[in-house]
């Protein structure tokens, strides 16, 4: 299997995953099932890169973000950080060492704080555990520079309030202050924006890109919204039940889909500048199957193009254009797809 | 799956219609009772709804739109409190109506769907006990109606009759949310409510869940009030829509016209504030700041300390709706009743 993606242009690869898979069994001693939440995917995140994640509930995004901050175990398939294998941080410092490196954003601006402490708590304890070598000024020293970067200002205030003083989007860029105090060169962004309003979604979008320019951090973003994805990211990969349907460059995969499932995605984006009407196909987006799955292409059951050979083998990512691939029997074969939309 | 034509013409008569409507709201205000003094969520608001219409209402969080909703359909509880105006529905005044008397006109002429079908739903009991509830409540005692009816909604918004007898947690959030739109149309009511019921769902169920409501609504001609933070969401949906802002309108016409023409520079912000799929890639600002506190609102335009054309006298002047063509606007920009903007 090829490599998801290239390298980006700017860069060599910060993280680089190989067929990395994990399944979790479900039911009980009778009924031994197997839930395959990701599924040999290889990908890519350059240096100084926005990386979009896309798709649907229950397609994996979350679970890779989970595999790659070593909050879950693969079942199979390995990271590289830096070219080092994940498996092979084991010991308490280098697990530390590496979850200062890649640090998690969460969706929920409202869970992800403890209510009971000033912002400052979590910013400082992070710095406490991840560079014991500051002393206790150089910590707040920091905690204000990095709070500054997120534009939450004065700092100085902000840092001594509570959580419930701050608006959601300010408390999603307390979250991305507390993984930028430990210098991290990847931050895993685990839908950070789709429980906000809209209207302080693009600041937010805005950060983060500002971040990657003058931070020089790369950004896995994972979301459902391709608009958004557009918008701030430098590539896209698209996934489906627990696979990699398609992966380019944004604005290439974006006006050019090969895949029927990218197709979708973007016909089931709102436009409102489109002209007014609904006339698009849609279907009734039920989450994919992933329950012992059977070969075959996972899209198949919803797919209007399907064909014998996407039943009985797994499509495998293949080159469409450089740095363009998809993973479709008929986008393979060189015919015009044109699914949905 | 049939795709669905816009819908025809919106109600002549955007904002002005003649009472009589099916519903009308006249100068409703909602104040909470806040430790601080009182809170008034909801200012004044009028809007009127005809039979079969869809009025989206959009506005951030905290600006009183699920209050206004929750006002329309006598849900409220201390301490928030109707304060002032009226809501009639089908020529039947609704404010004071005690529980027994709202009881039998909520499922039956009036439903709502709210946000969370998580928490809606009974997470104890199957879809068909809940349905049932909702049909003993009005006075259907025949079992065989009662389950011949809840498989026949169901099937309606295309769910399989065989998930009655499924728990919430063994649907999908889209099947869930479809379920509890199911159970609203239980007695195909006038008007159905809904209060941000697609937001916990990715894109793809989004779009399949507005296509379904738009179809039943012109299978089964119900008005809908629909309410949403997203404004690309309803674009393509809505026939009229209402932008409020801090409790207030800000601007309210006909969808198209809004898209078209936005006149008030937070209906301007909003439309600005999400990136497109298609098109040039460019640069948006969104809009900075926060709604303001209500209990202590500025003493002019709301709008004005986030308002990229803020002028020196909107600090000091309440803006009073003005009519622009068929679209009321809240900004002093428009006072003279033209959408020329007026220089300073």
């Amino acid at each position: 299997m090829t490599s998801t993606s290239e390298p980006s242009a700017n860069g060599t690869a910060l993280l680089r995953t190989d067929k990395l898979t994990r399944h979790f069994r479900i039911g009980n001693a009778l009924s031994q099932q197997t839930l395959h939440a990701v599924d040999e995917v290889s990908l890519t995140i350059g240096e100084r890169e926005i990386v979009a994640l896309a798709g649907e509930s229950g397609s994996g995004k979350s679970t890779i973000a989970r595999l790659l901050a070593k909050i879950y175990k693969p079942t199979s398939g390995e990271t590289y950080f830096q070219g080092k294998p994940l498996s092979g941080f084991k010991s308490r410092k280098d697990r530390l060492r590496y979850s200062g490196l890649a640090p998690m954003v969460f969706q929920d601006p409202f869970a992800s704080i403890n209510p009971v402490f000033r912002v400052s708590h979590g910013v400082l304890r992070g710095l406490k555990l991840h560079r014991p070598e500051l002393s206790r000024d150089e910590r707040y020293a920091e905690a204000q520079r990095v709070f500054e970067v997120v534009g939450l200002t004065p700092a100085d205030e902000v840092l001594q309030r509570f959580p419930h003083e701050l608006s959601g989007g300010q408390r999603q860029r307390v979250g991305f202050a507390q993984a930028l105090a430990m210098r991290p060169k990847l931050i895993l962004a685990d839908e950070p924006v789709s429980m906000l309003d809209v209207s302080i979604r693009v600041g937010l979008l805005n950060m983060m890109a500002e971040l990657r320019d003058s931070q020089g951090v790369s950004i896995l973003y994972i979301t459902h919204d391709l608009a958004s994805a557009r918008y701030v990211a430098d590539r896209l990969i698209v996934m489906y039940a627990g696979r990699v349907a398609e992966s380019g460059p944004a604005e290439e995969v974006l006006a050019n889909p090969r895949h029927p499932y990218t197709q979708l995605l973007l016909s089931a984006a709102p436009d409102p500048r489109a002209p007014l009407g609904v006339g698009a196909e849609t279907d009734r987006g039920e989450p994919p199957k992933v329950i012992n799955p059977t070969p075959g292409c996972r899209f198949r059951w919803r797919c209007p193009l399907a064909i014998d050979k996407c039943h009985q083998v797994t499509p495998e990512l293949s080159q469409m254009t450089p740095g363009h691939q998809a993973a479709c029997h008929v986008a393979e074969e060189g015919a015009e797809v044109k699914a949905f939309g | 799956m049939s795709s669905v034509p816009a819908k025809q013409e919106p109600a002549e008569d955007t904002a002005g219609a003649p009472p009589g409507s099916m519903l009308d709201v006249t100068d409703l205000s909602v104040t909470y009772a806040a430790d601080r003094g009182p809170v008034v969520a909801v200012d004044q608001v009028s809007l009127q709804v005809d039979p079969g219409e869809f009025l989206g209402i959009v506005g951030e969080s905290g600006c009183g739109k699920s209050t206004l909703l929750f006002a329309i359909a006598q849900l409220l509880a201390p301490p928030a409190a109707i304060t002032g105006g009226q809501v009639s529905f089908k020529g039947r005044s609704m404010v004071g109506l005690t529980d027994r008397q709202l009881a039998a006109v909520r499922w039956k002429d009036l439903s709502v769907v709210m946000q969370s079908a998580m928490n809606a739903l009974n997470p104890v009991r199957p879809i068909r006990a809940q349905f049932a509830d909702a049909m003993r409540a009005h006075g259907v005692r025949s079992k065989t109606e009662i389950a011949d009816r809840s498989a026949e909604v169901l099937r309606m918004v295309g769910i399989d009759p065989t998930h009655l007898r499924s728990y919430p947690h063994q649907l999908s959030g889209g099947m869930r949310q479809r379920a509890m739109i199911a159970m609203a149309m239980l007695f195909t009511p006038d008007l159905v409510i809904m209060d941000e019921p697609t937001s916990a769902l990715d894109v793809v169920a989004q779009r399949s869940l507005m296509v379904q409501i738009k179809e039943l609504q012109q299978q089964l001609h119900f008005a809908v009030i629909f309410v949403t933070h997203d404004m690309s969401l309803i674009s393509h949906f809505s026939d009229r829509l209402m932008v409020m802002y801090a409790g207030q309108v800000a601007e309210f016409g006909a969808t198209r016209e809004l898209f078209n023409r936005a006149l008030h520079p937070y209906t301007v912000g909003l439309m600005d504030a999400f990136p497109s799929i298609r098109g040039p890639r460019r640069e948006l600002t969104g809009i900075p700041g926060s709604p303001p506190n209500l209990a202590a609102p500025p003493p002019g335009c709301r709008f004005e300390p986030r308002c990229p054309k803020a002028m020196e006298r909107c600090a000091a002047t309440q803006p009073e709706l003005y009519q622009v063509d068929e679209t009321l606007v809240r900004c002093l920009l428009h006072e003279d009743g033209t959408a020329e903007e007026k220089t300073a």
